[in-house]
C-alpha cells in the first residue's frame, strides 16, 4: 500500500473496530425512524402517486444515514486525534494535503455506503422501492457521501473541542438533513419553505438519490447532479486548502 | 552536507487568540548545523524554544522566517523528502487507542510507503523490550511502554536523523538505559541524533556537541568537552541542616540540604568554609568535585541575553 492508501485503510479500520457504534447504531436509529414515522404517517402523508409512504421513506432514510455517517467519520476521526494528540503520527509523515483529503473523504464514503446498505437491508422490509435508475442511486450516494466527508474534514479541522463539533453537527448537519425532504416531498410544503428547501444542497442529494428508485423526483436529476457537483467542488476546495495550509494543525 | 541545518530561524506569534496581543518571539535568529553522525544535545530551560525549533524541523510548525533543511531538503518546499529522513519522538505521551502495538507500527510504516516491514518492526520491538506487548492494545500499556512505542514509531522508516524531544521525561531507570543503549547503537551505525532533555547528566554522557537556548536565542554552541573545560573547574559541595546567611546563599546553588559553590582555588574553598563556620553552621559530607554540565548550564543561563547571539568563547572561561 502507498502512504495515502495506508491512511485510508487506517481510517476504515478505525471505524470498523467500533462497528457496533459506527455502523450498528445508525442502522438501529433508521429502523426506529421507519417504525415510528412510517407507521404513524403511512395513511396521513401522500407523496408521489403509486408510491407508498414507507417505500418513499426508505431511500430518504438511507441517504440521510449515508450523509450523517460520512460526516461523522472524517469529523470525529480528526477531532479525536487532534484532542488525543495522535494526529501527530500523520503530521510527521510525507503525506501531502491531497493524500489526506483522499484518505479521509474516501473512508467517509466507505462508511457512509456501508451504513446506507445496512439501513436499506433492514428498512426494505417495511416498504420496497423500485430500482428504476440504479446508476443514479450509486452516483448520488457516492457524491453525497464525498461532500459530507469533505464537510467533516472542515468541521474536524475547525473544531478545537468536542462541544464545537457537536454544535456543528446539531446546528448545521442535522437541520440540513432533516429539512431536505427525507420525510416528505417538498411539494407538500408552503411555497416559501419550498423556496428555502431549494437553497439546501442536501435536498438535491436526496431528491436525486430518490429519483434512482422511483424515476420521479421534485426536480430534474440533472439539475440535482449539477448542484451536488458544484457543492462538492466548493466544499472540497475549502477542505483541501485547509489541509494545505495546515489550518489549526500546523502552527 | 549537514544532517540538519537551521539558518536564521525566527518564530513570532501573537500571545492573544485574536492576534492583537503583544508579539512573543519564541525563536530569534537561530542558526547552527548538525553534522551527519553527530549526537547533538539541545538544552535550555522551559520556554526557551527547544520544542518550537523541533516542531519547525518536523513540519508541525512553520518558521516566521529562515530556513531549515534535513540532509539538504527544505522542510517547507521539499517536506516529503525531509520527513522521510526524519524520525521524531514527540514530547507528549500520545497514542492511537484503536490499535495494537504491531498495528500501530505497521500503519506508521505504511504512511512512508514501506510494505512488509515486519522484520524491522520485530527488531525494534525486541530492542525496546516490547516483544511481548506486540499484540497488546495501546490503551493497555503503561506510560513507560507507551513511550517505547513512540520511539519505535519514530524509527519504523529507518530515518537517518532521529529527533528525541525529552524522551526520558517521567520514565524509569530501566527504560532510560534500554533506550540509550539502543539509540547509541543507532548513532554508532551512522544515525544522527538530536536530543532535548532536562536530564543534563544524560546530555553530558551522550552528546558530543551541545547548543543551549535561552529566550529563543542560541547562547552556547560547542563540543561538550569544551563546554566542561570552560566551566568553573571545581565545585565545593556539602550538606547543611540550617539556612545559609543571605550573602552566602546568593552565591550558592541550593537543592534541599545540598549546597554547592563554584570554587576555582583552595583559597576560595577555605573562604567558603570559614564563612560557614563563622555563621555558626556545620557543613557535613564535604566534597570537592569537577564541574559538570549542570554547572555549565546554570552559568550560561545566569548570563543576560546579549543583543547578538554568541558562540562560546572557548579561549576564556566566560560564556
Amino acid at each position: 500500500m502507498t502512504g495515502w492508501q495506508t491512511l485510508f485503510y487506517k481510517e476504515i479500520l478505525r471505524f470498523w473496530k467500533v462497528g457496533f457504534q459506527t455502523v450498528g447504531a445508525p442502522v438501529l436509529t433508521a429502523v426506529l425512524y421507519m417504525l415510528i414515522f412510517g407507521h404513524v404517517l403511512q395513511d396521513q402523508v401522500k407523496v408521489y402517486d403509486q408510491v407508498s409512504y414507507t417505500a418513499f421513506l426508505v431511500p430518504g432514510l438511507v441517504m440521510m444515514s449515508v450523509l450523517q455517517n460520512a460526516f461523522a467519520n472524517s469529523s470525529s476521526s480528526l477531532i479525536q486525534s487532534k484532542i488525543m494528540g495522535s494526529l501527530v503520527f500523520v503530521l510527521l509523515t510525507p503525506l501531502s494535503h491531497w493524500h489526506w483529503f483522499f484518505a479521509y473523504v474516501g473512508s467517509s464514503i466507505a462508511r457512509g455506503l456501508l451504513v446506507g446498505v445496512g439501513v436499506f437491508a433492514v428498512t426494505v422490509f417495511f416498504g420496497q422501492p423500485g430500482f428504476v435508475a440504479p446508476w443514479w442511486i450509486v452516483l448520488f450516494s457516492v457524491l453525497g457521501a464525498a461532500m459530507l466527508g469533505a464537510l467533516g474534514v472542515i468541521a474536524g479541522l475547525w473544531s478545537e473541542k468536542f462541544d464545537q463539533m457537536a454544535a456543528f453537527q446539531n446546528f448545521v448537519i442535522m437541520p440540513m438533513t432533516f429539512l431536505s425532504g427525507v420525510f416528505y416531498s417538498i411539494h407538500s410544503l408552503p411555497p416559501f419553505w419550498q423556496k428555502v428547501s431549494h437553497l439546501n444542497p442536501f435536498f438535491y442529494m436526496i431528491d436525486g438519490f430518490r429519483y434512482g428508485f422511483f424515476g420521479v423526483s421534485d426536480v430534474s436529476p440533472w439539475l440535482s447532479l449539477g448542484i451536488v457537483l458544484a457543492a462538492l467542488f466548493i466544499v472540497s476546495a475549502l477542505a483541501v486548502n485547509m489541509l494545505r495550509t495546515g489550518y489549526k494543525i500546523r502552527h | 552536507m549537514p544532517a540538519i541545518s537551521f539558518q536564521s530561524v525566527s518564530k513570532t506569534y501573537s500571545s492573544a487568540r485574536n492576534q492583537t496581543g503583544p508579539v512573543v518571539r519564541a525563536l530569534d535568529d537561530v542558526s547552527f548545523d548538525i553534522q551527519q553522525g553527530e549526537f547533538f544535545g539541545l538544552l535550555g530551560p522551559n520556554g526557551a524554544g527547544k520544542t518550537t525549533l523541533i516542531s519547525i524541523l518536523a513540519g508541525l510548525s512553520r518558521a516566521s522566517s529562515g530556513t531549515v533543511k534535513v540532509h539538504g531538503c527544505d522542510v517547507v518546499t521539499d517536506y516529503a523528502d525531509a520527513r522521510r529522513k526524519l524520525g521524531v519522538v514527540p514530547q507528549e505521551l500520545v497514542f492511537d487507542p484503536f490499535f495494537t502495538v504491531r498495528e500501530a507500527l505497521r500503519i506508521q510504516s505504511g504512511y512512508f510507503g514501506i510494505k512488509h516491514n515486519d522484520a524491522w518492526i520485530d527488531e525494534l520491538l525486541a530492542s525496546l523490550g516490547l516483544a511481548d506487548k506486540a499484540n497488546a492494545n495501546m490503551r493497555q500499556l503503561s506510560g513507560g511502554m507507551k513511550r517505547r512505542v513512540l520511539v519505535a514509531q519514530a524509527l519504523v522508516h529507518k530515518p537517518p536523523v532521529i529527533v528525541l524531544d525529552e524522551p526520558t521525561a517521567g520514565v524509569d531507570v530501566e527504560l532510560r538505559q534500554t533506550l540509550w543503549q539502543f539509540i547509541a547503537k543507532l548513532n554508532r551505525q551512522g544515525s544522527t541524533v538530536l536530543l532535548t532533555t532536562h536530564y543534563l547528566e544524560e546530555a553530558e554522557a551522550l552528546c558530543s556537541r551541545i547548543a543551549m537556548l535561552k529566550q529563543g536565542r542560541v547562547v552556547a554552541l560547542a563540543p561538550t568537552s569544551e563546554l566542561l573545560e570552560a566551566a568553573s573547574s571545581n565545585v565545593l559541595r556539602f550538606k547543611i541542616d540550617s539556612e545559609l546567611p543571605p550573602q552566602l546563599a546568593s552565591q550558592a546553588r541550593i537543592t534541599g540540604r545540598i549546597v554547592q559553590f563554584p570554587a576555582n582555588s583552595a583559597h576560595e574553598i577555605e573562604q567558603y568554609l570559614a564563612a560557614i563556620r563563622q555563621a555558626g553552621l556545620v557543613a557535613k559530607d564535604v566534597e570537592i568535585r569537577k564541574a559538570d554540565l549542570e554547572d555549565v548550564f546554570l552559568d550560561v543561563m545566569a548570563e543576560k541575553v546579549v543583543e547578538e547571539p554568541v558562540e562560546l568563547n572557548l579561549t576564556g572561561v566566560a560564556i
